[in-house]
């Protein structure tokens, strides 16, 4: 039952269904879908390559630009990246549906482990990635290549990052996410995991390697500093989806769960507790359409049954021991003048009771301030590490990428930075560009 | 409501659209089911004598999404005994007396082609069309396309059958020819009262690049075999051009070549064809096409105030002229609707690589330019567009006399006009 509710909501295309869909592609000259992907995966040509049966070709195509061609194409956000900028839409026609399309092909290279990079020649330079998730994978394979050592070290005891215990399972299996890690390191690249790296650590690094990429995304789910935080049965999400993960689905969820927060881990974390079960409501302080959720996310949510209560900010949680209610009040939107977001006001005497067992938090994770400031010369901006355009922190040893220097976007772009950032440090290293 | 009743060389028919002479009408039971469907006339799957078919007959040509725009066979004739044949045929003339029922024959002596002549008028069908076409297995044999290639035995075999027919006789041709009209004058001084065209062009589909034997594989040997379905039709219609605009010619023709919808059957008749005859849409999607074709063609006729489908014949074929004729002052250019552009640029691309470089890109704007001053007006662009009507090929220049290269100063035969050529 739980298997069957979690199953895939983008299944694989049969050969036949690939092949008409990939005939429907114009060839665009300057694809726009090439444009709207951050890894500029050349989407026209993969297509032409499974319409003419290479999908060895088209494999190549992808990961030639996208070493994590396979988890991007399960969990992208196509609606709003490559199909969303489909030349179809303007003729009103469904656009091409290249997600799957990138799928059959990245899904068949990898179950047939067909490798089309090789370690490049040794430059004895050793590299050390802190953080084995897509942007440190990138990161590493594309250093790899260049002839780099690489270390990447994991805290989890499995690598893969937010693909292994952050997306939604319905998009991406455990078992996909590691088979892509084994995929990717098979190019010769160490994993450690369950190896944390902490401040005294990263100084042991920083005398063993000439250079460190830094690909730690981000921290715990943030608190909300209201009363009954701590009571039995709140969460944040993302430790709610790791948990979920972790155990593969297997674990329980209260009978009536309520998700605070706007944005696409908010509703991660509502349709999964929907799936195993719960009666789930999100609240949202701001109203429907400043949501950062996508309007597809948002649409899925509803098909799963759950339901939306906006303009309503959380005031305590109620209990004894364990959770047994959310108090939350009234919000009205006021637009102050000269600045762009309009200003949550509570409503007076609004405030109203929500029974529930569960309440999950989604209103944004912390940064690793602590970790970072054990990092000389390493510069924030807003707890997000500021990188120049090769990727280079301050400190010119770090280069960095991902979450930790974008505040949490999608493991696409991870993977542009992680890309990017190897080709930066290749050339600190090898033509001593940039120095700080 | 025009009226779609026909009467070609003689022969009746409630409408133009005859089945040709193929698998869909071997028996007697396609034919029955084909005409209750509302087809007005069949040829007869070609008599002839005793063959025996190889397993595995066909192979075809699939484009995209687009399956069998070509097909190939490798069939021969009718592989049931002559009787049944006749039988069959005579319990469907009785069934359907106001249908078309032809009898396609294909024989090798006078007498064997004036004994079945005999036969068939005996059991009451309209008319016989002779298989002169065939281009595999029996042109081996000396019948088929090799009668068709030859224009002296076209004739003497065509006038055997004049000679004892009562009935009207078509003689079908090959295309496997350079000068169709030459086997179609030897079939008119033979007597013969129609021509129909074109029989299935010599044609290899292709080659499984796994097994590396050319298809159709029989035991993993092939031959090659006869094209048809709509990739054969740009074929097709100008070799009934050729034929309609002979000046020698005057019999009428069944057209035939990969016509499939009625709009198809329109271009036929605009080109000069009386009849037309269908055999691959049939094949790929069964009788009940007919519905649409006689519908949409009542309906073009309807709509040109035409009373009957005679009414179109030709019309197209007199505007179809030798390149010498055309007036090179005609000056277009091409137009992009910024309106309905999706920026696909394929037009650029086109343009870029294929043509005239005279479409650029503006930087920032998805919609491409047109270099007016360089475009030749070629139609390219329009062709590869996938959006309807956002790129139109608009006059320019216009106002200047017609120019015909006989006339025009960079001829280097300085030609006064184009009269003198012919």
């Amino acid at each position: 039952m739980t298997e069957n509710k979690f199953s895939s909501i983008k299944p694989r295309m049969t050969k036949t269904e690939s092949l008409v869909e990939a005939s429907r592609c114009l060839f665009c000259h300057d694809a726009p879908c090439i444009r709207a992907c951050p890894t500029s995966i050349d989407v026209p040509m993969f297509i032409r390559q499974i319409m003419t049966h290479n999908v060895k070709g088209a494999a190549k195509t992808i990961f030639t630009q996208n070493i994590l061609g396979k988890s991007c194409a399960h969990v992208c956000p196509t609606e709003v990246l490559c199909e969303g900028a489909c030349v179809y839409n303007h003729l009103n026609e469904r656009p091409i549906n290249i997600g799957r399309l990138q799928a059959c092909a990245t899904d068949w290279a990898i179950e047939n482990n067909i490798c089309f990079f090789k370690k490049g020649l040794p430059t004895n330079k050793k590299i050390a990635v802190v953080g084995g998730g897509p942007a440190g994978l990138a990161c590493a394979h594309r250093l790899t290549v260049l002839g780099h050592d690489v270390v990447v070290y994991e805290a989890n005891e499995k690598a893969g990052g937010l693909n292994t215990y952050g997306v939604a399972p319905y998009k991406y299996t455990n078992k996909d996410s590691l088979q892509e890690v084994n995929y990717i390191s098979e190019i010769g690249f160490e994993i450690k995991t369950n190896t944390p790296v902490n401040n005294a650590m990263i100084h042991e690094l920083e005398k063993k390697y000439d250079a460190i990429f830094l690909g730690t995304g981000l921290g715990k789910s943030k608190k909300l500093n209201v009363s009954g935080e701590n009571l039995k049965g709140v969460c944040g999400a993302s430790e709610f989806i790791y948990e979920l993960r972790k155990k593969e689905q297997k674990i329980s969820v209260g009978e009536k769960v309520i998700v605070l927060g706007g944005g696409n881990t908010a509703i991660d974390a509502a349709v999964e507790s929907s799936k195993l079960g719960a009666d789930v409501t999100v609240i949202y302080r701001r109203s429907e359409k400043e949501q950062n959720a996508y309007f597809f996310e948002v649409e899925l949510a509803k098909k799963n049954n759950v339901k939306f209560i906006y303009l309503a900010s959380p005031l305590e949680i109620l209990g004894k021991e364990t959770t047994e209610g959310l108090k939350c009040i009234k919000n009205k939107l006021e637009k102050k003048n000269g600045s762009k977001k309009s200003e949550i006001i509570p409503i007076k005497d609004s405030e109203f009771v929500i029974p529930c067992n569960m309440v999950i938090l989604a209103t944004g994770q912390e940064k690793m301030i602590n970790f970072y400031s054990s990092i000389p010369d390493l510069e924030l901006n807003n707890g997000k590490i500021l990188v120049n355009n090769f990727f280079q922190t301050k400190n010119p040893k770090y280069f960095a990428g991902g979450d930790c220097i974008n505040g949490g976007k999608e493991v696409v772009n991870a993977v542009a930075d992680g890309r990017d950032a190897a080709c930066g440090i290749h050339e600190y290293l090898m033509k001593g560009k940039f120095n700080g | 409501m025009a009226d779609l009743k026909t009467n070609f060389a003689g022969i009746e028919c409630p409408n133009p659209f005859w089945l040709a002479s193929a698998p869909p009408t071997n028996t007697g039971y396609q034919v029955m089911n084909a005409f209750c469907a509302g087809w007005g006339g069949a040829v007869w799957k070609t008599l002839g004598k005793p063959v025996v078919n190889v397993s595995s007959r066909y192979s075809a040509v699939s484009y995209k999404n687009s399956r069998m725009i070509g097909l190939n066979n490798i069939e021969l004739i009718t592989d049931r005994p002559l009787e049944i044949n006749l039988k069959e045929m005579k319990e469907v003339k009785e069934r359907f007396p106001k249908h078309a029922l032809i009898a396609s024959m294909m024989f090798e002596t006078k007498e064997e082609w004036q004994d079945c002549v005999k036969r068939c008028e005996d059991i009451g069908i309209d008319g016989f069309e002779l298989n002169f076409g065939c281009p595999h297995g029996m042109c081996e044999r000396g019948m088929g396309s090799a009668v068709g290639q030859n224009p002296d035995v076209c004739e003497r075999i065509t006038s055997w059958v004049t000679e004892v027919a009562k009935k009207p006789v078509i003689v079908k041709l090959t295309p496997n020819v350079t000068d169709i009209t030459k086997p179609a004058l030897a079939a008119q001084r033979g007597g013969a009262k129609a021509v129909s065209l074109i029989n299935t062009i010599n044609s290899v589909t292709g080659i499984n690049i796994d097994t590396m034997e050319p298809n159709p594989s029989v035991g993993g040997l092939s031959t090659h075999g006869g094209y048809c379905g709509p990739a054969v039709k740009p074929i097709a219609l100008n070799m009934l051009s050729e034929v309609r605009n002979h000046p020698d010619f005057h019999l009428p023709v069944s057209g035939i070549g990969g016509i499939e919808s009625w709009q198809d059957a329109v271009e036929f008749f605009l080109m000069g064809a009386s009849t037309v005859q269908v055999c691959t849409a049939v094949m790929h999607y069964g009788f009940r096409i007919i519905g649409d074709l006689k519908e949409g063609l009542n309906d073009y006729l309807d709509s040109h105030k035409m009373k009957k489908v005679s009414d179109l014949t030709g019309i197209a074929a007199k505007k179809l002229r030798k390149w010498e004729e055309l007036d090179l002052n005609y000056k277009i250019i091409a137009h992009i609707s910024p309106d309905t552009c999706i920026g696909c640029q394929l037009c650029y691309a086109a343009c870029e690589d294929g043509a005239h470089q005279s479409i650029t890109l503006v930087p920032g704007v998805r919609v491409p330019k047109i270099k007016e001053d360089t475009c030749v007006g070629c139609n390219l662009c329009s062709l590869v567009c996938p959006v309807e009507n956002c790129i139109t090929m608009v006059p320019a220049g216009a106002g200047k006399p017609k120019l015909v290269w006989a006339d025009h100063p960079k001829n280097p035969n300085q030609l006064k006009s184009y009269k003198s050529l012919t």
